[in-house]
């Protein structure tokens, strides 16, 4: 998650101080990892000197800042680039559990248990994300869906390469 | 671990075509236990023997500390009517019968009075979010409001165990998830123990444990989680 970014669009809705940004990202993006204030400051601090939000005057009042941040055009601008862009669909060579498959095999070890508990591992975590769309709201549905629907691709490739072990066996012995 | 239904070394074969070669499995009570496998594998075989459906060639089924391979055909069907029950890929909801007729057929069938066995297929509407469609037949139904009938009828007995072939097999995912979030909510409510058939990880994901069947063999060892 690009954190300027999520502020950016977090500022198109009104302009807001810097608590009720860390609020509001923490709530929808955090997901147990929560932003420092100092990097949200940080970050405001450099939005502004590039000319993507303008600070407020200090209000009165008790904590470390008290401005109000809102949005330039070219904040809005640089938002709107970002949502009309595609995030590059990375191929996920799936590289640690290809490598683990692999050497297993010109070890002479059986990649057939490693997948096996490969498979356990990752059944465990769906569980884990099953109970949470059971238990959380639509955010963490929808949060939980995504990471559900690639543990589901992995394990459709951990599958595919355990119908393959023994064609890959002879490839990799040969 | 006390096993309440047990598989041990079944071979099951259908004319020279060997299903199961020697396939064991543990159910203990209460868990919901996935059998997962790729297409073919003797995943339904192995449920079916484990149910009573089919006996196998060779091999022992315990159930509640009694050997049910040994039963025969009546024994076994009224095993199955009075503490199984069953929820299939396609519903197979009975198509002459109502929804409410559909659920109450289970108690019907074991000789519960018409009017006692409707009264409690009744609560099944509100539970499983089917209200106002008792009276409709399975042509009237979609998909997922047909599975969910099933799924009561498959519940309505509180058998001690329900086997689930395939349960969300014939449903878009939304749909099958709801179907699953009610059986495993109705089935740990009611204590039921399951034993559910599935090639798919995310409908395996809601079970407490999972076993893979291979070339007739429970192949994996589950990660105990007890």
């Amino acid at each position: 998650m690009t954190v300027p970014l999520a502020l950016l669009g977090l500022l198109e809705r009104e302009p807001s101080h810097g608590y009720d940004l860390k609020r509001d990202y923490d709530a929808y993006f955090g997901r147990g990892k929560p932003l420092p204030f100092g990097q949200v400051y940080a970050t405001l601090g450099r939005l502004a000197r590039d000319g993507k939000v303008l600070a407020g005057s200090s209000e009165p009042g008790d904590g470390p800042d008290r401005k109000r941040y809102l949005i330039t055009d070219q904040g809005v601008s640089e938002v709107e680039a970002w949502l009309r862009e595609p995030v590059a669909p990375e191929p996920h060579l799936q590289t640690v559990l290809f490598a683990k498959v692999v050497l297993a095999l010109m070890s002479g070890r059986s990649a057939a248990a490693y997948l096996d508990l490969q498979r356990a591992a990752h059944l465990q975590r769906m569980r884990e994300l099953t109970e949470v769309k059971r238990s959380g709201d639509v955010v963490d549905a929808l949060l939980a869906d995504h990471g559900l629907f690639h543990l589901e691709a992995d394990l459709r490739w951990i599958d595919l390469t355990a119908a393959r072990l023994d064609a890959l066996a002879t490839a990799v012995r040969s | 671990m006390i096993a309440l239904l047990e598989a041990r070394s079944v071979v099951r074969s259908f004319g020279s075509t060997p299903a199961l070669r020697g396939a064991s499995v543990s159910v203990r009570a209460g868990e919901i236990l996935a059998v997962m496998g790729p297409s073919g594998s003797g995943k339904s075989t192995l449920l079916h023997c484990l149910a009573g459906i089919l006996t196998p060639d060779s091999g022992e089924v315990e159930f509640d500390g009694r050997r049910i391979d040994a039963l025969g055909e009546a024994e076994r069907s009224v095993l199955r009517r009075d503490r199984f029950g069953f929820v299939f890929q396609f519903g197979q909801l009975v198509p002459e019968l109502s929804a409410e007729e559909n659920i109450a057929l289970p108690l019907l069938l074991g000789g519960t009075r018409r009017a006692a066995a409707l009264a409690e297929a009744r609560p099944w509407f509100d539970r499983l979010g089917l209200d106002g469609l008792q009276g409709r037949r399975s042509g009237e139904l979609s998909g997922g409001e047909a599975q969910r009938v099933a799924l009561a009828r498959g519940l309505v007995t509180r058998p001690e165990v329900l086997f689930a072939d395939e349960p969300t097999g014939s449903l878009d995912s939304l749909t099958g998830e709801l179907v699953m979030d009610l059986l495993s909510a109705a089935a740990r409510e009611q204590g039921t123990t399951v034993v559910l058939v599935t090639h798919e990880a995310r409908v395996a994901a809601y079970a407490d444990r999972e076993v893979v069947v291979r070339d007739g063999t429970v192949a994996a060892l589950a990660v105990d989680r007890g």
